[in-house]
């Protein structure tokens, strides 16, 4: 797999090289190296739009970023291209980090709505400045030269912007199989399950936008360097639609249907400029009525864009087991057995005069199964969001390991092995049950986008689906570790989830209904992992309606009726008291 | 600058103000309904002013043809729809023919209409006829089918929307400008203040449509029906409130907004088929300021707008747009300074 993944690409880059020495009319060798340049620009939508499910209607605007820096500097200021493309490149990052630091802590639809506004000030910034030559732009901007070369025309320039393209898209493709790319995948979900693996949801955010922003920039260099002009109508609004239009339609998901819609887009709107205004008369631009129509029909009828067509009948990569050797992940102290993990004390919760959760208190051990049941509607799982963090506390402490966690973001308590899963499943149906389940050993890796992209990861990437792979097996679930998580059954989804949580090696382990759609052989199934653990010295607290399960597996269980402690005792206890039996069935009168 | 020279501005920004409020609202009350962000917003001003302009000439606008291709299209995929949920001919019919008829009575009224050259009122009325019957049918083509979709699907729509009725604006209009005659002449003076009788109009019809919707969504059963799909689509549903209508029938207040706006603002400015653009997305920096929640705050959002806006091209002409459009920047760290709160999705 790795070999033929290598040749793969050693052979796509070779073809670049075999297409232009081919005696390819020069036009196309034009088109070719326009649609090069869209497809870097397309490559940062791929990760933005199509994985990390944000978008942005800047691109053009970075473009021009990139293309004006170079321009500039190497008109007016005699610096070398090769020297220019890195102010481009800084100029970018600062404008995209400050774009995405004000509108990524906010709902989704700020940030396209702030590229938009974004991208149209720029266009006119661009057009109305002295300096950069108004709306004529800036003439005279000098080719790229490798020592005496010039490759930044024709099919040098071939070469070197399609070589640019294929390794950006390897890089993508590096970066989507690592650590980092899990933690990206997961951004769509919701940020609370992301959190909850220790993923700092923000940060990744303006990161993808970052990553995003610099293709632009790049291509953006490229294109002044290949036209040996710039002026601001390339980077205005409506371009950056297209090379969303552009994305959309070749698949936003998928590195090769984006570009291939790069691709499309061109021919198409080549055709179009030349038959519409014969069909209608006058010259203008309709090509966009036709694009408008193309890309509503396109989100309706064929979402996954036209890749969707062609991915079906490409064979799918399976992954091959080649972490036997990998070495095991370091594990934290754990405590030990009988010593107190988790200590809440007195938390409460109200939303405006609604008291959910009134001043609840309980303690467990480790090597402990806690029990908290309830009718529905006590508290339960509001209780449980206090405790992980996801939601803020009224007042009230929680203690982990003698440690006051409460008020500290989700990712934080999960650094200190405070591990979870949801009532409502939450996980990436698009990748596998592995790489789902080592999304949970996040924290417990160190390698960042940069390391991914070049492959420097491999080793801890290996020692991460190892540990994944473990957990697993130890669940029950190691024949379906390739399997993708979306086609599995509610029963193995929990496990998953199961196993997910155990991925980041906790002291505590807080289950959420785990047990809700289960058949009875995958419960006694379950039972027995929750006692492993529990021998291994493992806290669990453990919210279930399933009574046979928490009966037989919970050393201790508090009950909750509307936000309020009932009682607490042995499950023994519990079942004898007249209260609880009262709360779950009401009184006789 | 002097203190007449203030006031001259102030009163320029707060007449502009006016239309962005009225397309702010429409923005904030698109969303809240339908959770669609619709960039096109500014697109209906321009076929309003457009429209009329064409009108004007005694020729049928070209609006009025994609009205009624746009109503046959919606037509057969509502006989269709319906076809496939009873299996019952004259029912499937009944829909179709439904969803055909107000637009096609417009429209044959436009045509009719148009050689006659009637007083500029008459034209008026009709214009606004024809733009607000486009709002139901964009939504029922291009949302209404999407409508469980994310609202980044949602967007991206709009922004192809956007695209056709722009460049169907081109086909229509051409890419020369119209100016529309004023609709009353009257002018007052108040010392160096000079007061139009158009400028008068805008203040008073915004002034009044505000109104107008408030009572609508305050007291009204059909107001409050679409308030309620606003805070819960699903939970409306079941009470029997029509999700589907309540989006047409947002869509056609969002286009009568729209088409108003373009009345109002067609004989202040010259109106190009790409100029609703930049006038829907002052509405929507508007709105941005509101929270794309709350209508008070995007109207004083407006007025906002609107004064930056006559300040700075007093100031700097040629970089108007540059300060109106940068200033997002600081409403949105300002939001996410008061607000931010993230959305779980």
């Amino acid at each position: 797999m790795k070999l033929t993944e290598n040749t793969q690409r050693i052979a796509l880059l070779a073809s670049v090289v075999v297409l232009a020495v081919l005696p390819l009319p020069d036009f196309w060798i034009t088109q070719l190296n326009y649609i090069a340049l869209y497809s870097l620009v397309i490559l940062g939508l791929v990760l933005l739009t199509g994985i990390g499910g944000l978008t942005s209607f800047g691109q053009a605007a970075f473009v021009g970023v990139g293309a004006y820096t170079s321009a500039y500097l190497t008109v007016n200021m005699g610096f070398s291209p090769w020297v220019t493309v890195f102010a481009g490149l800084a100029i970018t990052a600062v404008s995209a980090l400050v774009l995405g630091w004000l509108t990524l802590r906010m709902s989704g639809h700020y940030l396209p709505l702030a590229t938009i506004a974004w991208g149209l000030s720029l266009y006119y910034l661009m057009g109305n400045l002295d300096a950069l030559g108004k709306y004529d732009g800036i003439l005279g901007v000098p080719t790229l030269k490798l020592m005496d070369w010039d490759i930044g025309q024709g099919r040098p320039f071939f070469v070197f912007a399609w070589s640019m393209v294929l390794l950006g898209a390897f890089a993508l493709l590096n970066l989507l199989d690592s650590r980092t790319g899990r933690a990206i995948r997961a951004l769509r979900t919701g940020s609370q399950m992301a959190e909850a693996m220790g993923v700092d949801t923000l940060r990744y955010k303006i990161g993808i936008f970052l990553i995003a922003a610099l293709f632009a920039s790049l291509s953006g260099w490229l294109l002044a360097h290949f036209q040996r002009a710039v002026n601001p109508s390339p980077f205005g609004l409506k371009m950056g639609i297209e090379y969303l239009f552009m994305a959309v339609l070749g698949g936003a998901g998928y590195v090769w249907g984006a570009l291939s819609g790069a691709l499309v887009t061109k021919l198409l709107e080549d055709q179009l400029q030349v038959l519409l205004p014969k069909l209608i008369g006058t010259s203008g631009s309709y090509e966009i009525i036709v694009f408008g129509i193309v890309l509503v029909l396109v989100l309706k009828y064929l979402p996954e864009g036209m890749w969707s067509l062609v991915g079906r009948w490409l064979p799918k990569p399976q992954r091959i087991n080649n972490w036997q050797n990998a070495a095991a992940l370091p594990e934290r102290t754990k405590p030990a057995i009988g010593d107190t993990v988790l200590e809440v004390q007195a938390i409460r919760k109200q939303f405006g005069g609604l008291v959910a959760v009134n001043d609840i208190g309980f303690s467990i051990q480790a090597g402990q199964i806690v029990g908290l049941i309830g009718p529905n509607g006590a508290g339960k799982s509001t209780t449980f969001n206090l405790i992980t963090g996801v939601l803020g506390l009224t007042s009230g402490t929680v203690k982990f390991r003698g440690e006051v966690v409460s008020g500290r973001p989700s990712r934080e308590i999960a650094r200190r092995g405070v591990s979870r899963t949801f009532q409502h499943v939450k996980m990436i149906p698009e990748m596998t049950v592995l790489e789902n389940v080592a999304l949970g050993a996040q924290l417990r890796g160190h390698k960042g986008a940069l390391s991914s992209m070049l492959r420097l990861d491999r080793a801890e990437e290996q020692s991460l689906l190892r540990e994944a792979a473990r957990q697993l097996e130890r669940i029950g679930m190691g024949s379906q570790m390739h399997e993708l998580a979306g086609n599995l059954a509610m029963g193995p989804q929990r496990l998953l989830e199961i196993a997910r949580a155990l991925c980041s090696d906790p002291a505590l382990l807080l289950l959420d209904e785990p047990a809700a759609g289960l058949r009875p052989m995958e419960k006694l199934a379950l039972a027995g992992v929750l006692r492993r653990l529990r021998c291994g010295g493992m806290g669990i607290l453990l919210v279930e309606h399933d009574m046979d399960l928490v009966m037989d597996v919970t050393d201790h269980i508090v009950v909750m009726e509307f936000g309020t402690k009932l009682m607490e005792g042995t499950p023994e206890e519990v079942q004898q008291s007249p209260k609880v039996r009262a709360a779950y069935l009401g009184t006789e009168h | 600058m002097d203190l007449s020279i203030v006031s001259i501005l102030l009163l320029d920004g707060m007449t502009n103000g006016a239309v962005y409020a009225l397309l702010g609202l429409a923005t904030v009350l698109v969303f809240a309904v339908t959770r669609v962000i619709f960039i096109p917003q500014g697109e209906f001003v321009a076929y309003g002013a457009l429209t009329l302009a064409i009108f004007q000439t005694g020729k049928v606008p070209g609006t009025v043809w994609l009205l009624l291709l746009m109503a046959v299209l919606a037509a057969v995929l509502d006989t269709r729809l319906t076809w496939q949920h009873t299996r019952n001919a004259p029912k499937a019919l009944k829909a179709g023919a439904m969803t055909l008829l107000v637009p096609a009575v417009v429209a044959v009224l436009s045509i009719w209409a148009a050689p006659q050259q009637f007083p500029l009122l008459v034209q008026a009325l009709l214009t606004v006829a024809v733009v607000t019957a486009f709002g139901p049918l964009v939504y029922r083509l291009a949302y209404q089918s999407l409508a469980d979709a994310s609202s980044l699907v949602l967007l991206i729509v709009s922004v192809g929307v956007h695209f056709a009725m722009t460049g169907l604006g081109l086909l229509f209009f051409g890419a020369e400008g119209f100016r529309n005659p004023s609709f009353w002449d009257a002018r007052f003076s108040f010392g160096a203040l000079n007061l139009s009788g158009q400028a008068v109009i805008i203040f008073g019809v915004s002034l009044a449509l505000i109104v107008l919707l408030w009572q609508f969504f305050e007291h009204t059963l059909y107001g409050k029906a679409l308030r309620a799909t606003a805070v819960n689509r699903l939970g409306a549903r079941l009470m029997g409130i029509s999700s589907h209508g309540a989006g047409q029938a947002t869509f056609a207040m969002a286009a009568l907004i729209g088409a108003l706006s373009g009345l109002l603002i067609g004989p202040t400015t010259t109106v190009f088929y790409d100029s609703g653009f930049l006038i829907g997305l002052k509405g929507f920096v508007a709105a941005v300021i509101g929270g794309l929640a709350s209508y008070p705050t995007a109207a004083v959002g407006a007025l906002f707008v609107g004064i930056v806006e006559a300040f700075g091209s007093f100031w700097a002409s040629a970089f108007k747009e540059v300060i109106v459009f940068t200033l997002i920047l600081p409403i949105l760290l300002w939001r996410s300074m008061a607000g931010g709160h993230t959305e779980e999705h």
